[in-house]
């Protein structure tokens, strides 16, 4: 019945970082699947998330006082499915069907009642925030005191119900509520701040009446210190803005939009292995 | 019918700690005794009727039973994709709940119609698609929505609709009810508009014409059972919504029909034509334009029964 966070120290997050890295590239390049720039920018937030400072019961996946973990951004899901197995909620070898018909495992994850670990499907966005809120709220309501923590990016508050739910959740003193900006300034087809004026984001979610911090979104020691501050004295709810690179781990990836689709050949996953120090 | 949610909600809520009510700014006077009742149960969520969805979708799945309420468009066609995806893909149990259905709010314009409402919400797997024709249809299926595991959408109207049905009837989704008995041919409906149903049913029965009335309060899943017995017996079904003719309950019934093998009733459907309703007017007018009023409905339906 015990909900516990991993609290791994900050050298063996790296080491289980550089795994799950190299793992996302190996699955981009034998399943064919893409966003695998998206996926390696979000790589150390889900680390640090779940690898230190998230409350789980990987028994019990679904055990009421779990903290909560939405993937908003459902493209980085074979970040997510990875490092999920990592964690222990269901072995490594269930990912081996990946991408194949039947399969659970594609680009985005499935419902929570089809694979343990995951708290919402999404896919489309501007879906986990709204969903986060609700079930923060529901925490409240029932008398539980678990966190509830919702990954975006900076494509994703393009999104107009992102604002709808940013507005929302102060006004309800959520404390317990935070949501993660990987921003990678990339989206799909370009520069995020070309396509939509988001700039000053931080400045933007502060404005709205979150407790917002910035970070290098590749610090560990720097987001476990923010993910460790919730609930958030203020009563506010807390939004970190993780300045990230798409594509992050591997030289030839890093901030080269072309890997939002691009499927690595082989010797170049031998080159991003090499260069992430994982011979496995 | 607005109150009679409003008090039926309250005493769900008072009944149930999992009752939560979620509105878009709208009927706050109305939940006073809500929240009264129910404290911290009550969200006015602003006018952001997409976010509203999700954080009700976010609530059911962590046990709470949400209840969404605001002007029908507002809480369906506004939202479509949260209830498609939050909701239904996730099998949220979340009910929503549309007021001013139809017509009803004629005089706002066709932004405050909804005659696409039942088409759309029944495309949803898993989806449960109620119109209750009068205040005792309604806390029945809104006590009904609270014990299904998965997501449902109840149209209701305005205020002061006439009650239909004597207290106490019993009523269970997916059943239609009898409203009255007829042995010439029968008329089905479903929602606030049977009220000109039964007008049209008095309206025939001076011409020596009886008609049954049918009461499809559940307008998916279909009652087949019923509809096969409704087939068989008579030489004319006539479907009567104050919705469009495309997919509501006119087209789910058409749909079930040419499932059907053997010699099956003609069938006659009345609703709105595919188009937005310019002419700013009252309830009344805007039925008698799209031909679902009483009258217009007994003459169809006599000359449709004159032997040809």
């Amino acid at each position: 019945m015990a909900v516990e966070p991993a609290r791994l120290p900050i050298a063996e997050l790296d080491r289980l970082a550089r795994t799950a890295r190299a793992r996302i590239i190996e699955n981009s390049h034998r399943t064919e699947t893409p966003h695998l720039g998206s996926c390696l920018s979000c790589v150390d937030i889900l680390v640090a998330a779940y690898f230190h400072t998230l409350r789980l019961d990987t028994a019990d996946a679904k055990n009421p006082d779990r903290d909560r973990f939405i993937l908003s951004k459902g493209h980085g899901a074979p970040a997510l499915f990875q490092v999920l197995a990592m964690r222990g909620f269901y072995p490594l070898s269930l990912l081996d069907d990946y991408g194949q018909d039947g399969s659970l495992f594609a680009e985005h994850p499935p419902t929570p009642d089809h694979l343990p670990g995951i708290e919402a499907a999404t896919g489309s966005l501007g879906h986990g925030l709204p969903m986060g809120l609700g079930m923060a709220l529901a925490g409240r309501i029932n008398g539980r005191k678990y966190n509830t923590v919702v990954l975006s990016s900076d494509g994703e508050c393009n999104e107009g119900v992102m604002w709808e739910a940013a507005m929302l959740a102060p006004s309800q003193s959520v404390e317990r509520l935070c949501v993660v900006v990987d921003f990678n300034r990339w989206q799909a087809t370009g520069r995020s701040e070309e396509i939509m004026a988001l700039a000053p984001l931080a400045e933007k979610w502060r404005a709205f009446g979150w407790t917002t911090y910035e970070t290098d979104g590749h610090d560990l020691a720097g987001l476990v210190r923010m993910l460790s501050a919730l609930p958030d004295p203020s009563g506010k709810p807390t939004a970190i803005i993780a300045h990230t690179v798409k594509g992050k781990g591997v030289s030839f990836m890093e901030d080269d939009n072309n890997w939002h689709y691009r499927i690595p050949k082989a010797e170049e996953v031998a080159a991003a292995k090499k260069e992430l120090g994982v011979t496995a | 019918m607005r109150n009679a949610f409003a008090d039926e909600v309250t005493k769900l809520g008072a009944e149930d700690r999992r009752v939560v009510l979620l509105s878009g700014d709208i009927g706050n006077k109305l939940f006073d005794k809500f929240k009264d009742n129910a404290e911290g149960r009550f969200f006015n969520c602003g006018v952001a009727e997409a976010n509203m969805m999700g954080v009700a979708a976010g609530m059911a799945l962590n046990g709470l039973r949400p209840v969404v309420y605001t002007i029908t468009p507002f809480t369906t066609t506004r939202c479509f994709e949260q209830i498609r995806v939050d909701a239904c893909y996730h099998g949220a149990p979340v009910i929503i709940v549309g007021t001013g259905s139809g017509l009803s709010y004629a005089e706002l314009g066709p932004t405050h119609h909804s005659l696409e409402d039942l088409a759309i919400l029944r495309t949803l797997p898993g989806m449960t698609v109620l119109a209750p024709c009068d205040e005792v249809e309604l806390r029945a299926l809104l006590r009904g929505a609270l014990q299904l595991d998965g997501p449902a959408y109840m149209r209701i109207g305005k205020k002061g609709e006439p009650i239909l049905h004597a207290k106490g009837t019993a009523l269970r989704i997916g059943k239609a009810v009898t409203l009255r008995e007829g042995s010439d041919l029968c008329l089905i409906g479903a929602g606030t508009i049977l009220s000109e149903v039964m007008k049209a049913a008095d309206l025939l029965a001076r011409d020596g014409v009886r008609a049954r009335v049918e009461s499809f309060h559940t307008v998916k899943p279909l009652d087949g059972e019923c509809l096969a017995e409704l087939f068989g017996r008579y030489p004319l079904v006539a479907v009567v919504e104050e919705h469009g003719l495309i997919g509501g309950l006119g087209g789910s019934i058409a749909e079930w029909r040419a499932r059907q093998d053997g010699r099956l009733a003609r069938m006659l459907c009345f609703g709105a034509t595919d188009s937005f309703l310019h002419e700013i007017g009252s309830q009344d007018y805007a039925r008698r334009h799209y031909g679902i009023d009483g009258a217009t409905i007994a003459s169809r339906v006599r000359a449709a029964l004159r032997p040809v």
